[in-house]
């Protein structure tokens, strides 16, 4: 935690990186090696997708199972807000930080895909209708993240109170006015005590600003087509989210690989994000270039086998020498990464004569 | 093969073998919290520790249960017991990489989930841990929990076992779709009361096949789901006599389920009290009881019934005269004592006290120690009365409930264990790396592929 950065000061000079682990399958021990091959890699986080793949496993239980085998790499799944409940969701996420020791993250996902709603017996939510469902599932996380208060256990023998139920509170969510889908509301307060975050860094998809806030986020993911279209996005989201939201840059990657050229390696890379084919120099200067303007770039090696060994080889290590990286943080925790502190419960305020 | 013929015999035959669980429980208090060794609930580390102990000591199965809302009392949340527990699958998928062989149970309701997206992390569950996944199946109906979830209370008591019957052959199908590790998935549909499902599954089977299958329902209509649908029944009836009755039951009901007599194993709840000699075991129990129920969780206790607070009674005195305030223990918020007729059941109970000269807190360690499934002695006593469970095929196994945490198995696996092995009744390795190996189950068999279009519950 001593390395705890504010977000203006070193942030604005050094970025971070984080990979998709997508591929390393279904079988814990590929799960282990992928992860730990970016954790010595010096990745600072790691995030796997579930979007409905076939031998696609849960992301949330995939990062759950690279908790404990690693110590400083962020785990970041993706979990969907529009086909879940909410109050589950909030359940896993806050888990996943204590099984990672607060290294956890959210990329909070509204699908798209039809047959995610046939799949649960709902009819499609589309449009502005998917924001509206990010946003609330995240606001019911991070009410029932703030649902006990950090010192709500107190064990206290004397009074024979093993928490404090004044530290505990209602979430009492609603859907607001103006929700075009099925509305709902969320009790509370949750069934696992705060996160040891106190709340998990969240991170959307740039589609979903707008219907989320951007008070609602802690970093948002940008994509452009083309690698040269990615720096101009990267200004615009940053002007609509303004300096205390983290930009982080979307960058599909295929390099030149055991003396195969990058050109002639099959990649079947899902449209709509940039790609860079080519050197590891190359990429290093673009990824420093890139990583100038932005909190961070997440990668998406065509292959997490070779790829993921170029650029722990040659990239990583030559970003690190030029200063445009942050140092890996060693027992520190996702905000931390972020340069973000550890907020207060919402709650706190509302508890009587605290003072606080 | 000879598993499959006592599978499918008609006639019971103990196997002469019994196996433990662990049952984390993280609510209520069963798990003593004010012990200078009482560890944390939510720290990873504790879950490591008593899994790691567990999986050193044989053990089966770990388990953990689920919470989907508070437990209260007189309208605020409980204060007095151990309570904040992980999310079930998201704790076991962690577990799973500290881990080799021990198997891993999610306890997981029927109501508050959709079949579909249950199934599929139950799958990727069993996948990433190498087939060591178990499904403990639960059903929940009140309105009251259903404040937390999008669909609100919507499931009639009476309607839960049906459908949880049609959730869960949903679940099946959803694991029995992928034809090989290569695919293709066959797709599933259902079409049901409550909800309908139409999904092409995203994984394979595991290396186990699919999930193992607990179920905890204790109703004629509970035992009737689990002689249909489940591997192994975790019990509420740890003693003997009852043991051997509830074997004999369920051998009937499974016989006349058509899965033979010795489909499903049967686990009782229990609790174990051991020390080198049986009075050290006494002095322990005396300890562990005072500390399960304080003062304030004896008066608490009652509180829930009278519906009405009682702290001004001495907790070493007799049952309050004072009668119970009828409307507002009609459900009593998650206690599980639902509807109790709370005058009839005050009379009852000071009777009952006076009768045996019980003041507050002896009664109400009582009521709640479940005597009955508590084992104490010395490792050796314990180990001949559960030879004899063994020896009889009573039950398969026990699912123990620490009541210390992270230490609580300790002596467990430091002196019974070995005791029982000895006495040949205790596996002294792990058959195999899959859950359904280590109990013994059979490997399910794929259904062929049937006419496509809606299966109707």
């Amino acid at each position: 935690m001593s390395n705890t950065n504010t977000p203006s000061a070193e942030a604005s000079q050094a970025g971070f990186l984080a990979i998709e682990l997508d591929g390393a399958g279904w079988d814990g021990a590929d799960i282990s090696r992928a992860v730990l091959a970016a954790e010595s890699a010096g990745f600072h986080a790691a995030t796997f997708t579930d979007t409905p793949v076939p031998g696609r496993a849960n992301a949330l239980q995939r990062a759950a199972f690279a908790g404990p085998v690693t110590g400083s790499i962020a785990l970041v799944p993706e979990v969907d807000t529009v086909y879940t409940e909410p109050f589950h969701v909030s359940t896993q996420l806050a888990s996943l930080d204590y099984v990672s020791g607060g290294r956890a993250g959210w990329i909070a996902t509204a699908a798209e895909a039809p047959g995610a709603a046939a799949a649960v017996g709902r009819s499609s939510v589309t449009g502005a209708a998917l924001g509206q469902e990010a946003a609330a599932s995240i606001e019911v996380s991070r009410r029932l993240w703030d649902s006990w208060e950090d010192d709500a256990v107190i064990r206290d023998v004397a009074t024979g109170r093993y928490i404090d139920v004044d530290k505990l509170h209602y979430a009492d969510f609603e859907t607001p006015d103006g929700f075009t889908g099925a509305g709902y509301s969320v009790k509370g307060p949750s069934i696992i005590p705060r996160p040891l975050q106190g709340q998990l860094p969240v991170l959307v998809p740039a589609s979903l600003l707008g219907e989320v806030p951007a008070d609602a986020l802690d970093a948002v993911l940008v994509s452009a087509p083309t690698p040269e279209l990615l720096a101009a996005e990267v200004l615009d989201v940053r002007s609509r989210v303004g300096a205390s939201v983290a930009v982080i840059a979307e960058l599909d990657v295929v390099l030149d690989s055991r003396g195969q050229a990058a050109a002639s390696r099959e990649t079947a890379f899902d449209g709509g994000r940039a790609a860079f084919a080519g050197t590891a120099a190359a990429l290093t200067d673009f990824l420093e270039s890139l990583l100038a303007d932005t909190d961070g770039v997440r990668l998406h090696p065509a292959s997490l086998a070779l790829d993921l060994d170029e650029l722990g080889r040659l990239v990583l290590p030559e970003l690190r020498r030029r200063g445009a990286l942050r140092p890996v943080l060693q027992d520190g925790t996702f905000r931390d990464l972020l340069g973000l502190e550890r907020p207060a419960s919402r709650y706190v305020s509302a508890a009587a004569g605290t003072g606080k | 093969m000879t598993q499959h013929n006592r599978a499918k015999s008609d006639v019971f035959q103990p196997t002469g073998q019994i196996q433990f669980g662990i049952f984390f429980q993280g609510v209520n208090s069963g798990t003593i919290w004010k012990a200078a060794e009482s560890g944390s609930q939510t720290d990873f580390e504790s879950f490591r520790r008593i899994a790691q102990t567990a999986e050193r000591g044989l053990f089966a199965a770990f388990f953990l249960g689920e919470g989907l809302r508070l437990r209260e009392h007189l309208g605020r949340p409980h204060a007095l017991d151990v309570v904040g527990r992980p999310d079930a699958q998201t704790m076991l998928a962690a577990l799973a990489s500290v881990t080799k062989n021990i198997g891993l149970v999610a306890t997981q309701n029927t109501t508050y989930n959709d079949p579909a997206d249950l199934a599929h992390r139950l799958a990727s569950l069993d996948l990433i841990s190498g087939g060591r996944a178990a499904w403990n199946i639960v059903t929940t109906d009140n309105a009251w929990t259903g404040a937390n979830f999008r669909r609100g209370g919507y499931l009639d008591h009476a309607d839960r076992y049906r459908h949880a019957e049609a959730f869960v052959e949903t679940a099946k199908r959803i694991w029995d779709s992928w034809e090989s590790p290569a695919g293709p998935a066959r797709r599933v549909l259902h079409e049901g009361q409550h909800y309908t499902v139409d999904v092409t599954p995203r994984l394979p089977r595991s290396a186990q096949y699919r999930p193992v299958l607990f179920q905890a329902g204790d109703s004629p209509e509970g035992r009737n789901f689990a002689a249909r649908q489940a591997d192994v029944i975790f019990s509420a009836h740890p003693k003997f006599d009852d043991a051997v009755e509830f074997r004999k039951d369920l051998v009937e009901r499974s016989v006349a389920a058509g899965r033979g007599a010795n489909a499903v194993q049967i686990m009782p709840a229990s609790e174990f009290i051991l020390a080198a000699t049986a009075e050290e075991a006494l002095e322990k129990k005396e300890w562990v009881r005072s500390l399960q129920i304080g003062p304030q969780q004896a008066i608490a206790y009652l509180e829930q019934f009278w519906g009405r607070e009682l702290s001004g009674y001495d907790p070493d005195g007799p049952l309050p005269e004072i009668d119970p305030v009828v409307e507002e223990t009609s459900e009593t918020r998650g206690s599980g004592f639902h509807g109790a007729k709370a005058r009839q059941l005050a009379d009852q109970w000071r009777a009952e006290a006076k009768d045996k000269g019980l003041s507050i807190r002896q009664f109400v360690t009582s009521k709640t120690a479940r005597i009955d499934a508590t084992f104490t002695g010395s490792y050796t006593a314990v180990a001949d009365h559960l030879a004899e469970y063994a020896r009889t095929g009573a039950v398969d196994g026990f699912n123990i409930s620490p009541w210390l945490v992270p230490t609580g198995l300790d002596d467990i696996v430091n002196h019974l264990v070995p005791e029982l092995q000895e006495r040949g009744v205790y596996p002294t390795e792990y058959r195999g790396s899959t859950l359904r190996e280590n109990l013994g189950l059979e490997t399910p068999v794929r259904t062929a592929d049937q006419p496509s279009g809606a299966v109707r519950a």
